[in-house]
Parts: structure tokens; C-alpha cells; sequence
């Protein structure tokens, strides 16, 4: 039984490290990818009066980030329901 | 009524809504004192941390500082922010569940050792000092602008204010006067962005002014505003790069991963009930902080084009110094903006070119506290400036000396020197260390040491070389030993601190600089202010090599560590 629990709780760890991961390259790709290393590249094309690159680094990297930190709050407790390791469990 | 009247009613309505404040939320237990009872909502969490976490340099000097970096700017935006998405998922959630009450006490139990305990302490203090130090001359220096008063009148009048409401509250206290003080603070900055925003382009929202024409013209307001800096042989704005592209990269890195370990804003997440809502209270703070932090962009390109327009109008002549505006000679008296007319023509040439150029200073600061004047808003507006700058400071103020009391009150008191001492005794003990803290800051507010200068930049690289390592090296690693935390954190602030001391002299003090301040001589072409991220890695390899050779932590601490890592009990 134990063991059985064990298997579950590191799974779960598992999953978890994917998720982060995941929202961690996105969260690298639109800040340092988009409103740095790619800057020049992006700039060439525009979003009304903003240059692109300029709009990532000024608006859109920080507008990405809240919208991580929302899906990763609800996919971490789809998560901890899954591998029944929530709190209301 | 007067300017100085209409201030004095605002800036004294907002502290009688503190002080009220104070007396309703007074801690009656050390769990009420560290973290407010640990039931604070998650979307009133997030306020209470904006606040806690936009401090004077947020308010009233960054869009000051995009205005003259343009592009380069960016670094502090996204810096500031991008933290928050590393506090969510990799710190936030993970102390929450531990359930203690401070973050030295985390490192302690998790390294199994009072020594590891005593170095987090002592990283706590020197970073959140150097932190602190800046909020108390913002105290100082927006009640001498704006209530005539002198600076250490100032001084004194805020450091009551927190006294009141910290040492009687606690963390309590703070919360609900940081709440209030957000809400101060963002109405104070955003309603004269929606105003010059309406003005210059017609629309309401400051984010999409930005990207919008100007009224009465099919030119976009930014490249309006590269082509008239362009003229007068500035840097494009819209470009403009800090330095290099390696050095805006670290220096974006050091200022997140910083945020991620400021321990100041890192305890504001052990308030809220459940570790689902610690997950959720980041995304709240980052909402309540993205309304100043994607305003500012705004009021800084919109702001350098009103002053540029007024300095170097199109078609005609320079503004004639007989005709200045009134907010100039205002100004001017403050010595943070200074004109001389060295070819005396009555005007003011303005332009990159330091031999011919007459606008001879132009602080950053200016700009945010100018911009209701230079934009002719209406007083009230002004005065809820005022308010709203005092806000910022005295809510990271307050928030930074929690940190440091809970650190002498709880962690060297309670957990390492009197671990006998009963629970009423050590609330005395941390209301004293909350009193004595705010006397040393504002000790320190007088006679700012040498170091003040560079405050902000060696608070966030010192926690991002110490704290922030340990902490996720705690958290998502089983076999990181005591003696490889220990000599990490210390590896770490000792590297940067070297280097920010080699380029800008040993506490700053002019003249020690053994390696020379200038670019050449920097690692790699970074700036010391970037250097935390560089100071973090060092940390990182030094507390893994030395793992690898310790024995490794007892069970006990891997049992701790599967833990932390579940929600459930």
C-alpha cells in the first residue's frame, strides 16, 4: 500500500516537473527569445505603432506571464486531483 | 485652493486611513505578527504584495529611466516581472506547504544546520538594510518636494507612520495598510497616464496610446518620438540597446531571479491558507503590478516626447528661457534640472552634443513627479502624486523591516539562541526588534552611508547570488548537503559583492575601486548591477561540487523534502 503511494507521489512530482518545464520555455522564449535575442529580427515587423520586438519587451512578455502563472495555478491543481495529492483530498 | 493645501489634505487623509488601520488590525499572536494568521485571501494577498513590492524606485524613478534608455529600458520591465512566474512555480507554493514562518527557518531545517541558518539570516539583513535605506530618502525627499517641509522632518513624520502600524500590527497591520496603500499608489499613476495618454493620441488607455497616431496626425507616437530624438543626435528609441545584448540578458536574468529571492516578498506567500492559493496569490500580484508596469512604458516615451517638444519644438525656434514654463522654474529651484545659456541667445538649445547642449541636468526622477505639471493637470492630480510616491515607499518600507525583525525575533532568538522562550515573550521580542529596526533605518535615512547609491542593485544581486539558489536547490534537490548550501551562499554573495566593489569601490566609497568603474574592464562587458545572475551560478556549482563530496542529508530532511513537494497533509 505504501509503496503503492510512493509510486503515486513521485509520479505526480513527475508530471509536475513537466508542466514546469513546459511553462518555462514559454516563459524564456517571450522574454529573453523575443524581447532580447530576437529583438532586431521581430522589429522588422509591427503591431500598430509598435514595433514587434519593442512590444514584447515593453507589454507583450509581461501580459505572457500572467497568463502562465494563471494555467500553471489551475493546471497544478488539475494535477494534485489526478494523483489525489490536493489538499481537499 | 493652493497646491500646497489640496497636498497637505491628501497626503494627511492617507495616513489617518493607515493609522485607523493600525488600530483595527493589531496582532495579538506571533502567528498573527509573522504572517497574519495565515487566512489572508489570495486576490488581498496579491494587493498587499504588489504594494509590498513596488517601492519608490517603481514609482517614481523607472518610467523616468525608460524615458532616457528607450528599448535599453526594458531590462527593469521585464525583470521586475518575469520574477513572479519563477516565485509561482518554483518557490511560492513549496514554502507555503512547509507552513513556517520565515525563510532563513526554511533554509535552517532544510540544510539541517544553525549555521546555514545564521549565514540566511545574515544574507536577509544585508540585502533588505541596503533595500530599506532607499525607502527611508524616498520618504524624505517626496515630503520636501511636494510639503515644503525639510528632509529630515520627512524622515520623521514616515518613520512614525510605519511605527505605528508595524510595530502594533505586525504582519496583520501591514497587509491591510498595504492594501490601502496600493490602491493609493495605482490610482496616483495611472490617472495622469490616462489624461497625457487622451491628450497626445485620444485614447484612454495608456497601453494602447503607445501604439497609437497622434491626434490630428496619421504619425505614430513612437516614431514620432525616435525621429525627433534621432534629430537631435540621440539613439533611436525604440532600439536603444543597454550595453550589449549579453548584458541586457543578464541583467533581465539577475533582477528576476532576485525578485524570486527577496525574502521580503517571498513571506507575504505564507499568509494566504492553501498551497493551491500561494499558486494563484503570484498571479494576483503580477496582475496588480503589470497595471503600473505596462503604464509605465506609456508615461515614459509619452513624457520624453512632451519634454523634448517643449524643449525643441518642430519648425520654430528654441523654447526661449524668458518664456519657460512655470514647472521648469519649479524645478530648477529643486537643482535637479538646470539650464545654461552658453551662447546667450535667451534660448535653450537642446541636444546630444555635450559642447552645445544647455539643458545641462535633467534627473530621471523629474519626469513621473513632473508629468501631471508639465501636461497642465489639474492640482488635486499633483497632489495625488504626492500621496501616491509615499505610498510606495512606506509599504516596501514596512514590508522589508518585517523581514529583518522576524529574522532577529524568530530565527536568532526563538530557533537558535532562546528556544525556550514562550510565545508572549517573543512577540515582545519581535514588536522590540520591529521598533529598533525602524530606528536603524532611520538612522541610516540621515546619514545614508556611502553605499546608498547603489542600494536597489546590490539588494537584488544579493539575493539572487545567496537566497534564491538555496532555496530552489532546497526544494527540488534530495542530496544537496549542509556544507554545499553553506559554502554556496557564501561563494555566491562573496563573488558579486567582489565584483560590485571592484568597479565601484569597496562600500562604494569612491576612490577604492581597485579594478577601475569602466567597461572595459568588465567581465564579459556586464554592468555590476547585472552581475547577481552571474554570482547565482557560482553558487549553484560550488554547493553541488561540495555535495558531491559531504555525506549525504539525513533522512529525516529527504522525508522533509518529499513533503514540501505535496499539497496534501
Amino acid at each position: 500500500m505504501s509503496e503503492n503511494q510512493d509510486s503515486r507521489s513521485r509520479r505526480y512530482w513527475r508530471a509536475n516537473l513537466l508542466l514546469m518545464t513546459k511553462l518555462s520555455v514559454v516563459w524564456f522564449v517571450v522574454s529573453f527569445g523575443c524581447g532580447v535575442l530576437w529583438v532586431e529580427e521581430l522589429n522588422q515587423f509591427r503591431l500598430g505603432g509598435y514595433k514587434l520586438g519593442f512590444w514584447f519587451a515593453q507589454q507583450g512578455a509581461i501580459y505572457v506571464f500572467i497568463a502562465l502563472i494563471f494555467y500553471y495555478a489551475k493546471a497544478a491543481v488539475a494535477l494534485d486531483k489526478q494523483f489525489n495529492r490536493g489538499e481537499d483530498c | 485652493m493652493e497646491l500646497s493645501t489640496i497636498t497637505y489634505w491628501v497626503v494627511g487623509a492617507s495616513f489617518a486611513l493607515y493609522i485607523g488601520i493600525a488600530f483595527w488590525a493589531r496582532a495579538g499572536s506571533t502567528k498573527e505578527f509573522y504572517v497574519a494568521g495565515g487566512g489572508v485571501h489570495p486576490i488581498a494577498n496579491g494587493m498587499a504584495t504588489a504594494a509590498d513590492w513596488m517601492s519608490a524606485a517603481s514609482f517614481i524613478s523607472m518610467a523616468g529611466l525608460i524615458a532616457f534608455m528607450g528599448y535599453g529600458g526594458s531590462v527593469f520591465l521585464m525583470g521586475w516581472t518575469g520574477g513572479y512566474v519563477i516565485l509561482a512555480m518554483l518557490i511560492a507554493p513549496y514554502l507555503r506547504k512547509y507552513g513556517k514562518f520565515t525563510v532563513p527557518e526554511f533554509i535552517g531545517d532544510r540544510f539541517y544546520s544553525d549555521t546555514a541558518r545564521i549565514v540566511a539570516v545574515v544574507c536577509l539583513i544585508i540585502c533588505s538594510v541596503t533595500y530599506v535605506i532607499g525607502q527611508m530618502k524616498g520618504v524624505g525627499v517626496a515630503f520636501s518636494r511636494f510639503l515644503e517641509t525639510d528632509y529630515e522632518t520627512g524622515l520623521y513624520i514616515g518613520m512614525v507612520i510605519v511605527f505605528f502600524y508595524a510595530v502594533l500590527g505586525g504582519m496583520k497591520g501591514i497587509t491591510y495598510t498595504q492594501i490601502a496603500q496600493y490602491c493609493v499608489l495605482i490610482t496616483a499613476y495611472t490617472i495622469p497616464a490616462i489624461f497625457i495618454s487622451l491628450q497626445l493620441t485620444g485614447n484612454p488607455l495608456p497601453q494602447l496610446g503607445l501604439g497609437s497616431t497622434l491626434t490630428g496626425s496619421e504619425t505614430y507616437l513612437l516614431d514620432k518620438l525616435d525621429q525627433i530624438v534621432v534629430d537631435l543626435g540621440f539613439a533611436e528609441y525604440t532600439t536603444q540597446t543597454r550595453l550589449s545584448t549579453l548584458n541586457m540578458f543578464a541583467f533581465t536574468a539577475s533582477l528576476m531571479i532576485g525578485t524570486a529571492g527577496l525574502p521580503h516578498v517571498i513571506i507575504r506567500f505564507f499568509t494566504v491558507p492553501k498551497v493551491a492559493d500561494a499558486r494563484t496569490s503570484a498571479g494576483w500580484a503580477l496582475v496588480f503590478i503589470a497595471i503600473l508596469y505596462t503604464t509605465a512604458p506609456a508615461v515614459a516615451a509619452m513624457a520624453r516626447l512632451n519634454v523634448t517638444q517643449t524643449l525643441a519644438p518642430e519648425n520654430a525656434m528654441a523654447m526661449s528661457i524668458e518664456e519657460r514654463p512655470k514647472w521648469f522654474r519649479t524645478w530648477e529651484a529643486t537643482g535637479l534640472l538646470k539650464i545654461e545659456d552658453k551662447n546667450n541667445d535667451g534660448r535653450v538649445q537642446y541636444s546630444a552634443d555635450a559642447d552645445s547642449n544647455e539643458l545641462v541636468k535633467l534627473d530621471n526622477d523629474i519626469l513621473v513627479l513632473a508629468n501631471p505639471e508639465i501636461a497642465q493637470l489639474p492640482n488635486w492630480v499633483i497632489a495625488l502624486v504626492a500621496a501616491g510616491g509615499l505610498a510606495a515607499a512606506l509599504s516596501t518600507a514596512a514590508g522589508l523591516l518585517l523581514a529583518i525583525s522576524s529574522a532577529i525575533s524568530h530565527d536568532l532568538l526563538k530557533s537558535t539562541f532562546m528556544p525556550q522562550i514562550s510565545e508572549r515573550a517573543e512577540l515582545r521580542a519581535s514588536r522590540l526588534a520591529m521598533a529598533l529596526a525602524i530606528l536603524g533605518a532611520g538612522y541610516l535615512g540621515l546619514n545614508p552611508p556611502g553605499f546608498a547609491a547603489g542600494t536597489v542593485a546590490l539588494a537584488f544581486g544579493l539575493a539572487a547570488s545567496s537566497i534564491f539558489p538555496a532555496l530552489v536547490m532546497g526544494i527540488f534537490s534530495r542530496s544537496v548537503t549542509r556544507e554545499g548550501a553553506i559554502v554556496g551562499m557564501l561563494g555566491g554573495i562573496g563573488v558579486t559583492l567582489a565584483y560590485v566593489f571592484q568597479h565601484k569601490g569597496i562600500m562604494f566609497i569612491p576612490g577604492t575601486e581597485f579594478l577601475g568603474g569602466l567597461s572595459p574592464n568588465w567581465f564579459m562587458g556586464i554592468e555590476p548591477n547585472a552581475f547577481g545572475v552571474v554570482g547565482a551560478l557560482v553558487n549553484f556549482a560550488l554547493a553541488l561540487a561540495v555535495s558531491g563530496l559531504t555525506s549525504a542529508p539525513p533522512e529525516r530532511v529527504v522525508a522533509l523534502v518529499e513533503d514540501i513537494r505535496l499539497p496534501a497533509n
